[in-house]
């Protein structure tokens, strides 16, 4: 039956009831999402964050369990054994080669475990002095953003809720600290806590002055730049009506902090965490290399590269190796955390 | 100029003056809570000679009094007292030997890395998306990511040891060509970076489409209009720059032993000379704080269109 142009009759087709399948078809809805889930989805589709995240993990693994089953120790000069002559076929040895004595195990047929990266000048497994100084370098990196986070975090927010008199102070004092030379006050306080630091009977002792020092000067000069983060986020925060409401409700101001402002900018102080991790790495190693980095003979990437420095037009291989960890790190944490900011807060994005 | 921008202007040298006085009594009494003073080195001194030292130098004073006395002595006449490891030498005088060379090392570093950069940068954002953009995002992305003694290092295993093209002591000026170089490579790359994307920016802004839809030249659009609009952001940049080749300089100059002021400050850190370490902190953070305010300033007065605080 066809209708004619401009007829008012309905087409009865329209209102056949649907039939199951028809129904199956139109409730199968795509499964809720959270924001977490979304921003995830968005971070795994960016193949160049995916794969530094890949790299970060699989470096961070190896270089905890590595030295688990490694048969050389860092700090093992395996040149010496005890009571005998220093025996110094051991020393600089090129990638893959052996030392007297396993030379001779070798041709007995026995199995050595090889030197991938040769020895140093004092006979030490260089690959596992390798492994050692990223993990250290990895750890500092971390546990020095762990400590701006929190630091930044409760002065940043404490600032920003209560405003007025404490926020002048708070924020006068980031406006110091922002304009002091960092570097140089982090070499000076590095010099004087390396001597003043008494760690001796602690448990910190274990993990060495410089390196307690090392993160004390983080938390004291990078903190700011975190706290004027959450600062800004909070004052815009706390003028929602849910904010508002919480009050109302006779909500403690530490409960409406800890409870609805801080989770509410966790995204922005995830990314910042992330990307002060290469930071502190960066510095970690600029300090390592001056000197004024952990003790010896744990090494890091920035004091391996520094003692090859000595031996450069012999043993090249001693500086490049640990120079292209510490870029490919760096290199992917920063990737990381420029993707992590794409996925998760786009505005961000200056 | 308005009188809020004069206002301003007035703030940020408070401020500044302000800053450098907290450097000046941080390094102060940070280094005075070292145990042990300056003269317990690995001689043992007799008690008569340290009394006599401390009393030449001023230590036995009350240490309120030698903090009067430091600062009074670096405003009036700026000078930082004598060395304590170098006989004769007076800390201002060492200073400004090694600032010679590391002022001559640092100017010609800031005009490459500034001027390689803005020019990368604009072809990268005129080129957008292009291989030619690609290839410099990569390169730049990669030397943000390397430590300057890393770069310094790898420089020196290619140039000095492998092709002998240059020699690895920075003491000749044909040895200052690698330091300036592993000095520049990082804010090059920054200012690369910087200039494309708010040449991005102000290529998609309506003005630029006017320009064009008036006919004006692709390149009088690039130069009369973008190129210095785009500019801006890089003079914020020229305070952390001069902050970035100070601390830089430290290990380049270690690295190719040039003698300037890094490596003077690091030999000074190693023989423990605490009037040479807190003068040149001093000198090094008042030269960041100033340039840091000059750049700022120039910033607002550049474009008037930012809000003053």
């Amino acid at each position: 039956m066809k209708n004619k142009p401009f007829s008012m009759q309905v087409n009865l087709d329209d209102f056949i009831p649907a039939s199951p399948e028809d129904k199956e078809y139109l409730s199968k809805m795509r499964p809720s999402s959270t924001f977490f889930k979304d921003g995830v989805k968005r971070l795994l589709k960016n193949k160049v964050a995916a794969t530094s995240a890949f790299f970060i993990i699989v470096i961070t693994i190896s270089s905890i369990l590595i030295p688990f089953f490694w048969p050389y120790e860092y700090e093992e000069m395996l040149g010496v054994t005890q009571g005998g002559f220093v025996d110094s076929s051991y020393s600089n040895l090129k990638p893959f080669e052996y030392g007297e004595t396993e030379q001779q195990k070798i041709e007995n047929g026995e199995k050595v475990f090889p030197h991938i990266f040769g020895t140093d000048n004092h006979g030490r497994d260089y690959f596992i002095r390798v492994v050692y100084g990223t993990r250290i370098s990895l750890a500092v990196g971390f546990f020095a953003s762990i400590i701006v986070l929190l630091l930044g975090v409760t002065i940043g927010s404490v600032a920003g809720y209560f405003g007025e008199k404490i926020d002048l102070i708070i924020m006068r004092i980031v406006d110091i600290i922002y304009s002091l030379p960092d570097m140089l006050v982090i070499i000076l306080l590095s010099v004087v806590l390396k001597q003043t630091l008494n760690l001796e009977g602690t448990f910190l002792q274990a993990i060495g002055g410089n390196i307690i020092s090392m993160l004390i000067v983080f938390g004291l000069l990078y903190w700011v730049s975190m706290s004027r983060l959450i600062r800004g986020q909070i004052l815009s925060l706390r003028e929602q009506e849910y904010i508002l409401s919480a009050k109302a409700n006779g909500a403690k101001a530490s409960r409406i902090i800890r409870k609805h402002l801080i989770p509410n900018c966790i995204s922005v102080v995830i990314i910042s965490t992330c990307l002060q991790i290469p930071n502190a790495i960066f510095t970690e190693s600029f300090l390592s290399f001056m000197g004024l980095g952990v003790n010896a003979p744990m090494p890091s990437l920035g004091s391996l590269a520094s003692d090859a420095l000595n031996g450069i037009y012999s043993y090249p291989h001693r500086l490049v190796i640990p120079a292209i960890v510490i870029c490919l790190i760096v290199l992917s944490l920063n990737l990381f955390g420029d993707g992590l900011r794409d996925a998760f807060d786009p505005k961000l994005k200056h | 100029m308005t009188s809020k921008t004069m206002l301003y202007i007035l703030k940020r040298i408070g401020m500044a003056l302000l800053t450098i006085f907290i450097v000046i009594t941080i390094t102060f009494f940070v280094m005075h809570a070292v145990p042990g003073g300056p003269f317990t080195g690995e001689k043992a001194l007799s008690e008569s000679a340290v009394a006599a030292l401390e009393a030449k130098y001023g230590l036995d004073k009350p240490l309120a009094e030698q903090y009067f006395t430091y600062l009074k002595d670096i405003v009036t006449e700026f000078d930082f007292g004598p060395s304590l490891k170098m006989r004769g030498r007076m800390v201002i005088d060492v200073i400004m030997d090694g600032f010679k060379t590391s002022a001559k090392i640092g100017l010609i570093t800031a005009f490459i890395a500034t001027a390689s950069g803005i020019v990368l940068g604009a072809v990268a954002a005129i080129k957008h998306n292009s291989v030619i953009d690609r290839i410099i995002m990569v390169i730049t992305t990669a030397f943000v990511a390397m430590p300057s003694f890393i770069v310094g290092s790898l420089l020196m295993i290619v140039f000095c040891v492998t092709l002998s093209v240059f020699p690895a002591n920075g003491t000749t000026n044909e040895g200052l060509v690698l330091p300036v170089i592993t000095l520049a490579l990082y804010p090059m790359s920054y200012i690369t970076r910087l200039t494309r994307s708010s040449m991005l920016d102000v290529l998609s802004q309506d003005y630029i489409r006017t320009a064009r839809a008036k006919g004006v030249s692709g390149s009088k659009i690039i130069f009369g209009h973008a190129l210095k609009n785009s500019l801006l952001p890089v003079i914020t940049y020229l305070g952390p720059m001069l902050a970035f080749i100070v601390s830089g300089s430290m290990v380049v100059e270690q690295i190719f032993a040039v003698p300037g002021i890094g490596r003077q400050f690091i030999q000074s850190i190693i023989n423990r000379d605490y009037t040479l370490i807190m003068g040149t902190t001093i000198f090094l953070a008042a030269m960041i704080v100033i340039m840091n305010l000059i750049s700022d300033i120039l910033y607002k007065v550049v474009d008037p269109r930012i809000e003053l605080e």
